[in-house]
């Protein structure tokens, strides 16, 4: 066949330094409980789990085209099932974790049928309303403290781990899995013929439909996936509070608006995104936190900037100039050598 | 030849505006219809109730023995119907190739590593395999037509319907893009096509239907068709009774 002049590339010089790199790093994080203080460590356990909210709300928006305020909704979902299922149902924190993550997707399903209705802006006040009608439910729950919350009881708290060191080395290292998952869920997704389909649709919706692509059907199964990952890593997030209150577990601000932020800043619709907005995220928060309100006025100055300067974000302004990317997602056509 | 679609009194009206009025045909299987018909005729309109991106308000649509009146776009398009649209509508953000993939994965359901050599090969076909790592929204409006031929055909369609594809282009361009077609043609696929460079459709086509005002005013042999009177009142506004 003639077709055989040419064959398909994956991976480049790039994306094989990025996945090089990216391994020492990784070898790096799994090590931090033996060189990083306590303090340093969780603030890297919290650098994690914002990397998994924001990387998955960048598969919801940048990807499915489902610009959702709501996923608090699903972090305290995550949260407070922990908190049930290890107080009321005896399970072990770490299985616990798991079963927030089945829950999480359970309940994604109605939840999906039923905001699936609503488009656009009408789509994104939907979810919002619903992760309110979520607080509201938890307040309710005297068991768990009702509308002031709870904290986890001692004998929960001690089954993590023996000693405070190793318990906190433990819910870092679930951090880290959790993120290196949901990394790995989105990278999975994207290279499979779903992952094209999905693409097809952030780019164009009238094509996608005519070339054959169930909408609603793709759309809904990336929904369950992000619900069910997003109220793993609200129970893991809640793992490392010990306290659970509706206000905090359901904050749109904490689990939405500062997602949202990131991905934004970092350039939403691209996997790097995320990666890079968290970094440059945390990298303000630290070195601005001192400084109360204007912290959050200068974070909302950044924004502005990076939306009117480059709309596509950070890692759209480096797309913008050159086609490199880290990690091996684009199917590259290459002549073949005469042999 | 067994029929493949079948139009039966399909009607569409918006209000006042009717696109489809009571229209009706059958196609064999290999045919290449020819579509004609002032602007606003509704020609697209009528590719849109085969395609599914509109329904009609009475009629059915029967696609190889299957009544798919009903059916939804997406599954039309995996039935076997595939159309490049006279506004190219492509994947901005993805390459060429990864447009091909799209339609290859989705709409032909293939495999992976099936897709890319059938992708590899329509590439080839349709000579856009030079632009195959360029990201489609940085095509020019000749390459976007080009695009949305070679995506319909990455869908494996056994119908395929296209939508003024040779509008605008340069006279040599329209010779190597009516060779193409030709060549899709003599495979074996049937063929829908709406266009206004009738010297082009007229060297591929073996049948010509003319609609106006939603309705099919003529259906037959091409060269009889066009040298008939209604096609010359229609088409250069002749007055038969002038």
């Amino acid at each position: 066949m003639s077709a055989s002049r040419y064959r398909i590339v994956q991976s480049s010089a790039a994306s094989r330094v990025a996945a090089t790199l990216g391994l020492i790093v990784l070898a790096a994080l799994v090590l931090a409980p033996y060189w990083a203080g306590r303090s340093d460590l969780r603030l890297l356990g919290e650098i994690l789990l914002y990397l998994s909210l924001a990387s998955l709300w960048n598969l919801l928006a940048g990807y499915a085209g489902l610009v959702s305020v709501g996923q608090q909704a699903f972090v305290g979902l995550g949260g407070y099932a922990l908190f049930g299922l290890t107080i009321f149902g005896g399970l072990n924190p770490i299985v616990a974790v798991l079963a927030a993550g089945v829950i999480g997707g359970l309940v994604a399903m109605p939840v999906a049928a039923l905001i699936f209705r609503l488009r656009g802006a009408y789509f994104a006040i939907g979810t919002w309303v619903m992760a309110e009608v979520f607080r509201l439910v938890a307040a309710q729950v005297s068991a768990l403290g009702g509308g002031s919350g709870t904290s986890l009881p001692t004998a929960v708290v001690q089954s993590i781990a023996d000693g405070r060191d190793a318990r906190e080395a433990t819910s870092y290292w679930l951090a880290l899995a959790m993120a290196v998952l949901v990394l790995a869920v989105i990278y999975a997704v994207l290279r499979s013929r779903k992952g094209l389909a999905l693409t097809a649709i952030r780019d164009n919706e009238l094509a996608a439909r005519s070339l054959g692509i169930d909408i609603w059907r793709t759309k809904f199964t990336i929904y369950v996936i992000v619900g069910a990952l997003t109220a793993a890593v609200g129970a893991l997030i809640f793992l490392q509070k010990l306290r659970i209150s509706p206000d905090a577990a359901f904050s749109v601000n904490d689990w939405t608006a500062f997602v949202i932020f990131i991905v934004v800043i970092g350039g939403i619709g691209t996997v790097e995104g995320p990666i890079i907005g968290v970094i440059v995220f945390f990298l303000l928060r630290e070195t601005l936190a001192d400084l109360g309100t204007t912290y959050l006025i200068i974070l909302g100055t950044f924004a502005i900037g990076v939306m009117l300067l480059a709309p596509k974000g950070l890692w759209g302004m480096v797309r913008a100039r050159s086609d490199i990317q880290l990690f091996a997602l684009r199917r590259k056509v290459v002549a073949k050598l005469k042999d | 030849m067994a029929t493949i679609l079948q139009l039966d009194q399909v009607s569409k009206a918006f209000g006042a505006v009717t696109v489809a009025d009571g229209l009706s045909y059958q196609l064999q299987s290999g045919e290449a219809l020819g579509v004609i018909g002032p602007n606003g005729a509704g020609k697209t309109s009528m590719f849109n109730l085969i395609t599914g991106t509109m329904s009609p308000d009475s009629g059915r649509i029967v696609l190889a023995g299957e009544d798919i009146t009903r059916m939804s776009a997406a599954r039309r398009c995996r039935a076997g119907i595939a159309r490049s649209f006279q506004v190219p509508q492509p994947f901005g953000g993805m390459t060429v190739f990864e447009n091909a993939m799209v339609a290859a994965t989705q709409g032909a359901d293939l495999s992976l590593r099936a897709a890319e050599r059938h992708c590899l090969q329509i590439l080839e076909q349709t000579q856009l395999i030079a632009k195959a790592n360029v990201p489609a929204g940085k095509l020019t409006l000749l390459e976007r037509k080009r695009l949305e031929l070679t995506r319909a055909l990455c869908a494996k369609p056994k119908l395929l319907l296209l939508d003024e594809i040779a509008g605008g282009l340069t006279e040599g361009e329209c010779i190597a893009l009516v060779e193409t077609i030709k060549a899709v043609h003599a495979g074996g696929m049937t063929i829908i096509w709406i266009e206004h460079v009738v010297h082009a459709l007229l060297s591929v086509v073996d049948r010509l239907v003319v609609i106006d005002f939603g309705r099919k005013v003529a259906d037959g042999e091409p060269q009889q068709i066009m040298a008939s009177q209604q096609v010359q009142e229609i088409y250069l506004g002749i007055d038969a009774n002038g």
